[in-house]
């Protein structure tokens, strides 16, 4: 089977200009992204014709000789189903657009909430560590020190009350209507940090 | 009866359109289509089922082109069995559903849009079951991932379009490996029909077939949910309205793992890809279940024990023996209905106690008693305890890792052992949690924050389900059988002491169902043995498409 270099050539561009696309985070950008890699799947599909031949049904072309028809058809549906996807996606990235002013994905709530508590672990270690390597403490650095500590066990704090806030069935349902969670909320300024997501 | 296989796509392909067409204005109507359709593809997939059983698989060649060119629909007894437990599982559902859209007053499931919706995943699922060659596999697997993207996005709230966007990205991404694969397959053997692939694929060169073949399996593999390729699936099921979430954790990923049974038997015979398989199973396996464990949202955490039984079918598949596709089957059948209805039921906890968060969540077991049981027994089947269905589906499987005797059976015979134990740790840690202890505290003021905000915004005078004489309570839990629905924020927060007879009646349905696995376990697996026995032999699909 003989095929055209240039089809796969630009079905090749076309795939990895669209796949760097589709790993941005902005919807409209991963919407360009898949327009374009299936544009190029698409010629990918065509050129499993193999090389070009005569057109069907005009002209009393031996059979032999007409081109493959199955890949047109495949690409044609392939086609209608990406304009639906696109359109689907379009009206997707709008909607999160009139949500939340922007069109980027959002990082999965739980993957946030790790990461945070990461953070703020690993900078209570560096900060128990500094405290520990210097010989001489003077009362206010000791002062200073747990100052710091409390600062970060109230992100933690703060950030367990988010979590428990988020995990009702209406989201944001304890802060809308009550203020605040009192089993949270023991010594504690609410923090709203993060609770738009 | 052949001239029967195209009906489970037809019918409700059909339906969708009178739906959209009389449904803004006849919601009853539109009802009364959707449950009658649905009625219908289960009383054809009964009838198609048994029929494939007694003469061997049925064929049907579109506007009768000769076998390889038109379009072929095939029905063996795989699909049958698939086809006959999808629209039981989704009938199921869609009571459920109606229950719970009259409750909710509407404004969570925008009945124009459910519908139609919810008839084009259907016929889309069963497209897929009956599709005959890698063309309408691909648009089966679409038009089932166009509606589950409305689905998803159902109401279009903040948290569903985000993780409405994982799903999106995943699926299209999926979609455009899955055409690549056929565009390739087909420059390599200048065909897409299964029956003739079987035929062709074995003159190939060895890295060629193993090329497609790992392509197509990574493609079902992410439809599927396997270990490495499932990070989607926990991040965007959880949010969707309770039914939906059902019906997808329930079919869409064994659409997946019907894939790759079919890919696997017909195409790819000899199981070059075996150990792999295996490998992903285990960590499927493993993994999920660790992240169920760490979960104590209902939702999520039943979409991690998802992920983790993927794991006992795709072993069943890596294995490759008669023995172990039998397993791979029934497992599937039986994970499709108890996956659900522990859907269905944590859809129902939330209505009850207003919240699927555990550590929230309490006393169920005396104030629900038929919802704690309810929750018993699909979770004690899905754990694997002996006389129920997931026990002999599990023994099954593990039988067959037994006699097969290499070493990554007995790792795999291992790993599916200690995943049952800890499943059974996690179904008893909701059941401690939400049903055995007492009620926490917090769970009284429920009542109270709702009927507040129910008062302030009900601008609509009492609702169907208000029972006059009790809307002026004040503060307090809700009076039994009463719903309170409030707004806040666009979001619509229900709950009720009784939830409605429907839902609880589909529940009920499909844990039924569960258990007639049980009692039928003997037909059933002498039914699965003769499927696993067909799909090996191939002979009687490829024949009963091309000809003898």
């Amino acid at each position: 089977m003989t095929m055209s270099v240039s089809l796969l050539a630009t079905a090749v561009v076309l795939c990895a200009v669209g796949g760097i696309l589709m790993l941005t985070r902005p919807l409209t950008r991963i919407l360009l992204g898949a327009v374009i890699a299936g544009n190029g799947i698409n010629l990918l599909v065509l050129s499993s014709t193999g090389s070009a031949g005569a057109a069907p049904l005009l002209y009393g072309v031996p059979l032999r000789r007409v081109t493959d028809p199955l890949p047109q058809a495949i690409a044609l549906t392939a086609i209608v189903i990406t304009l639906a996807t696109t359109a689907f996606l379009l009206a997707m990235a709008y909607r999160s657009y009139q949500l939340t002013g922007t069109d980027e994905v959002h990082d999965d709530l739980e993957d946030r909430r790790i990461f945070l508590r990461a953070e703020v672990l690993g900078e209570r270690a560096e900060l128990r560590e500094e405290y520990r390597a210097e010989p001489g403490r003077t009362r206010r650095e000791r002062a200073r020190y747990r100052q710091e500590r409390h600062r970060l066990r109230a992100r933690l704090r703060a950030d367990r009350a988010l979590q428990a806030r988020g995990r009702d069935a209406g989201g944001d349902l304890w802060h809308d209507v009550l203020g605040a969670d009192p089993e949270d909320y023991v010594n504690d300024t609410h923090d709203d940090r993060g609770a738009a997501g | 009866m052949n001239a029967l296989v195209p009906l489970p796509v037809l019918l409700p392909l059909c339906a969708t359109g009178v739906s959209l067409a009389f449904g803004v204005r006849l919601a009853r109507f539109q009802r009364f289509i959707s449950v009658a359709v649905l009625t219908a593809v289960l009383a054809l997939s009964v009838t198609l089922m048994i029929a494939a059983d007694r003469q061997g698989p049925l064929s049907v060649h579109l506007g009768d082109f000769a076998p390889p060119l038109g379009i072929t629909l095939v029905a063996d007894r795989l699909s049958g069995l698939m086809l006959t437990v999808s629209s039981a599982v989704t009938l199921s559902v869609l009571v459920y559903s109606l229950g719970q859209g009259m409750a909710d007053r509407d404004k969570e499931t925008p009945v124009a849009v459910f519908h139609p919706a919810y008839l084009i995943l259907v016929a889309g699922v069963s497209l897929t079951f009956i599709a005959g060659d890698l063309v309408n596999l691909y648009v089966g697997f679409e038009i089932m991932l166009v509606a589950s993207f409305v689905l998803l996005t159902l109401g279009g709230t903040g948290p569903r379009i985000r993780a409405g966007s994982t799903y999106v990205i995943i699926s299209l991404f999926s979609s455009m490996l899955f055409l690549t694969a056929i565009a390739m397959t087909y420059a390599a053997t200048g065909t897409a029909n299964f029956a003739q692939l079987a035929l062709r694929l074995p003159d190939l060169p060895l890295g060629v077939q193993t090329l497609v073949q790992a392509m197509l399996l990574t493609v079902f593999a992410i439809k599927a949910a396997v270990f490495p390729l499932a990070a989607w699936l926990p991040d965007s099921y959880p949010t969707a309205p309770a039914p939906v979430t059902a019906v997808f954790a329930g079919l869409l990923t064994k659409v997946g793992i019907y894939c790759m049974l079919r890919t696997e038997t017909l195409l790819f015979p000899g199981n070059r890809l075996g150990d792999l398989l295996m490998a992903v199973a285990l960590a499927s396996m493993i993994v999920g279940i660790l992240g169920a464990v760490a979960q104590t949202d209902l939702k999520r955490l039943f979409s991690f024990t998802l992920v983790s039984h993927i794991g006992y079918m795709v072993f069943g598949i890596g294995l490759a023996t008669r023995e172990a596709y039998g397993g791979a089957i029934f497992y599937v059948a039986h994970h499709i209905t108890v996956q659900t209805s522990l859907f269905l039921v944590a859809g129902l906890i939330e209505r009850r106690g207003g919240t699927n968060e555990l550590t929230r969540l309490g006393g169920l077991a005396r104030s629900a008693p038929l919802l704690a049981v309810l929750f018993f027994v699909p979770a004690m089947n899905f754990a694997g305890i002996p006389p129920l269905s997931g026990f002999i589906g599990k023994l099954g499987l593990m039988r067959a890792g037994v006699s097969d005797g290499s070493v990554w059976a007995w790792i795999l015979v291992a790993g599916a052992t200690v995943t049952s134990l800890l499943t059974l740790y996690v179904m008893a840690k909701i059941w401690n949690l939400a049903f055995w202890r007492t009620e926490p505290p917090g769970q009284a003021a429920y009542g109270t924050v709702l009927e507040t905000a129910d008062d302030s915004d009900d601008d609509e005078g009492p609702g169907p389900d208000r029972v006059p004489g009790t809307g002026d309570e004040g503060v307090g839990p809700a009076p039994a059988g009463r719903t309170v629905a409030a707004t806040l924020q666009g979001q619509a927060v229900t709950t009720t002491v009784r939830p409605p007879r429907a839902m609880t009646a589909a529940t009920a349905g499909a844990v039924v169902l569960g258990l007639a696995f049980t009692v039928l376990a003997g037909p059933l697996t002498a039914f699965t043995d003769r499927s696993a026995a067909e799909l090996i032999s191939r002979r009687p699909y490829v024949e009963e498409v091309l000809g003898p």
